[in-house]
Formats: C-alpha cells, structure tokens, sequence
C-alpha cells in the first residue's frame, strides 16, 4: 500500500513537471494560466497523498484553502486578461 | 463594449457562502485544531476579493456597507479590551480564563476569552485586507 502511494506520489511530481513546462515555454498568456490552475490541482492531490502517508487530518483544510485559492487567482487572471482590469468601479457605465 | 458575466455571477453567488462558511469554521476550529483568527480573516477577505472580482466596487459596496477602516479598529479595541479585561482581576495583562456554559441550541461549550481575542485578529485582518484591496483597486 506505502509503495502504491508513493509510485502516485512519482507520478503527480512528473505531472507537476509537464505543467511547470507548459508553464515557463506557454506560447500565449491563457496556456500559463491554465498550467498555473493546473499545478493547483497537481499541489491538491499532493497534499492529500502526503495526509495520507502521514496518518494525519490536520492538513484537509490546506486542500480546501488551496481550492478557493487557485479558483479566485485563475478568475483574476482570466478577467485580467480579458477586461484589462481587475476591479472595475462601476461596470455599468 | 459590455460583456456578459452570467457564468461567473451565478458561480460567485454559490461559491461566496462556500467560502463565507468554511471561514468560520476555521475561526471556530482555531483552538483545537489548524486555523484561527489569521487564515480565516484571509478567507473572509478572499470570500469579498471574489464578489469584488465578479461584480465592481460600487455594487459590493450596496452589498456591504461597511467602512472597512472602522472595522480595523473594532477588531483592535475588542483585542485591546480582552488583554486589558484581565487587569482588573488582579491578575497580569493577557490573563485568559475559560469555563463551560450551557448555550441554548448548543449545549454545553467552552468558552474561552482568547476567542474574543480571536475575533479581534480575525476584523483586523479582514479590514486591513480589504482596505488594501479597495484602495489599490479603485483608482480612476
């Protein structure tokens, strides 16, 4: 069982790696951005097998804060991207 | 040019409670297991960053009236007054104590006054977070 947990552990950490490329040589500003939400879900399943490995639950919230985290910088980035501004002061005029 | 935002404003509308929950159980959780007054102050102001980044300044202001200046400092006299209540006990400054009460619809439950001092660290965070957003973010 310890070994099966750590080949997925390997496994991610390749996957991390295909991300961090996609990261640093992303032709266009959306693939960074789809790699960085990526690698947020990659840290996720991380951090659970590692809980796992540690025989302990006092790291389930970091998965859950990491969640919000990633889900509200992908919308910052992408509304970024998109409008040109973060926050906008009135988006009906 | 005006965009439609459907997508992101439903989502926003669901997520923003998600949020808004899972910060007060981290405050609530903070003394006995991780979490407390800092991390879900941070979630707090991540909950209104969110509602901030699907709608605009003026309607989370409608939303929240809150001037989030005024909020730092209740959180800093509500931990100022919890350090200072112990001083008129004879005891030295930053004494807690705790007991068990019998709370209507909860039970019996700990109370103890470093979670008033929690709740001090946890507006001060938010206010402060927010100020900061707000200010950055809503230059003409």
């Amino acid at each position: 069982m310890i070994t099966f947990l750590w080949v997925i552990v390997v496994l991610i950490s390749a996957a991390l790696l295909g991300f961090i490329y996609r990261l640093v040589k992303g032709p266009t500003t959306p693939d960074r951005v789809i790699a960085l939400d990526a690698i947020g879900v990659g840290l996720i399943s991380l951090i659970g097998l590692i809980s796992i490995l540690f025989d302990t639950p006092f790291f389930l919230e970091v998965i859950l804060l990491l969640a919000v985290l990633s889900f509200i910088g992908t919308i910052a980035f992408s509304k970024f991207t998109e409008k040109g501004e973060i926050i906008q002061r009135d988006r009906n005029s | 040019m005006k965009t439609n935002d459907l997508i992101i404003q439903t989502t926003t509308k669901v997520v923003f409670f998600i949020i808004f929950l899972f910060s007060i159980h981290i405050f609530f959780a903070g003394h006995y297991t991780p979490g407390g007054g800092f991390v879900g102050g941070l979630l707090m102001s991540s909950a209104i960053v969110l509602l901030l980044l699907a709608f605009d300044l003026k309607t989370v202001q409608d939303m929240l009236p809150l001037n989030y200046v005024m909020v730092t400092a209740i959180g800093l006299i509500i931990a100022l007054a919890t350090a200072a209540g112990s001083i008129f006990f004879n005891v030295p400054f930053f004494t807690h104590v705790y007991d068990y009460f019998n709370l209507p619809l909860l039970g019996k439950t700990s109370i103890h006054t470093a979670m008033f001092f929690d709740t001090g660290v946890y507006l001060v965070v938010v206010g402060v977070t927010m100020t900061i957003i707000q200010m950055i973010g809503g230059d003409e």
